[in-house]
């Protein structure tokens, strides 16, 4: 047990952690490709047509991976920042700095298809429901910390400042997660037609489920890709940057 | 297979651009993030390798401590 805890520690510093994570780069690109194929080949090429709204529907094997990524982005970098604050620890906040534009993408990609897909099924590209209004929130929140970080010249305090927008903004997750449920909101709840057929309903969330799988290690192998270059950057002046880059012997 | 052709698939009922508007930009914003991220990284690289170089170069012809601190964090 203690022994856990000792290794938990040995990979808090960015030293042990930076050739970690490249050889976990790889692994995490290959599970992307191998679940983003399947949940794409089972919702673009198997799962049959929706009742109501016929092909149109297959947008939800982007739309919904996308709006899960957002939130939960959201809640590991808000985690990070926090420990970064609470222990001090340098790679805590590298790690929310690393994860922010991930989200941020993934909150567009959400509003993106979110789009494209209300426009031919409610016949509006956007309506300031409490759904669509707290996404947009949320990628304001996620392009608010990435400027807030980019204006403050010194990392620590860049992340200090950036932890507490974090924090303060993850109010926002469960506003958006329970919105349709709070609010009389035109957007629909997460389950189309599910419950219609259960054939249908089976291969439907599977392909949405492979589909988030695919995301997920996406967000992991681009967050660990752009973890390792903000510690090279930001701990240039160490001897261990200085061997990796094999300018030392 | 849900489809009997190609045209069937890429016409998706009659929401095609929908779809593949989505479809379309998704995808290429999920391939520009690692590449660019693949490029940042080339980039500080070379110039970090390029600022060690230059230091190594002054340190043996002037043996005062340097300016510029290296082989220690200052965070």
């Amino acid at each position: 047990m203690s022994e856990r805890v000792i290794n938990w520690f040995k990979y808090a510093s960015p030293q042990t952690f930076y050739p970690l994570a490249g050889k976990l780069i790889p692994w995490f690109w290959a599970l992307a490709a191998i679940f983003g194929l399947a949940g794409l080949t089972i919702g673009f090429l198997l799962a049959p047509t929706d009742e109501q709204q016929g092909e149109g529907y297959r947008i939800i094997f982007l739309h919904v991976p996308a709006s899960w990524m957002s939130m939960f982005i959201y809640l590991v970098m808000a985690f990070w920042a926090g420990t970064g604050l609470a222990f001090n620890t340098r790679l805590s906040g590298m790690m929310a700095s690393a994860l922010a534009p991930t989200g941020a993408l993934f909150a567009f990609l959400s509003l993106w298809t979110g789009a494209l897909w209300g426009k031919p099924m409610w016949g509006t590209w956007w309506v300031w429901d409490a759904r669509l209004t707290s996404e947009l929130i949320l990628l304001f929140l996620y392009i608010g910390f990435i400027a807030l970080q980019a204006a403050i010249d010194d990392p620590r305090r860049a992340d200090k400042a950036g932890a507490i927008l974090a924090l303060v903004g993850v109010v926002n997750v469960p506003i958006i997660y329970f919105s349709v449920k709070w609010w009389n909101t035109l957007h629909q709840g997460a389950s189309v037609s599910l419950t219609k057929a259960p054939s249908m309903a089976a291969m439907m969330l599977w392909g949405m489920i492979l589909c988030a799988l695919g995301c997920w290690m996406y967000s992991i192998a681009v967050a660990l890709m752009r973890v390792r270059t903000i510690m090279l950057e930001r701990e240039r002046h160490t001897d261990w940057v200085r061997s990796v880059l094999g300018e030392k012997e | 297979m849900h489809w009997n052709n190609v045209a069937d698939f890429l016409a998706m009922g009659k929401h095609g651009p929908y779809v593949w508007g989505s479809v379309i930009v998704m995808a290429l914003l999920m391939v520009a993030e690692p590449v660019l991220l693949r490029r940042g990284r080339k980039k500080l690289i070379a110039r970090l390798k390029r600022q060690f170089r230059v230091e190594r170069s002054e340190t043996p012809a002037d043996s005062r401590p340097m300016i510029v601190p290296t082989g220690r964090s200052n965070t």
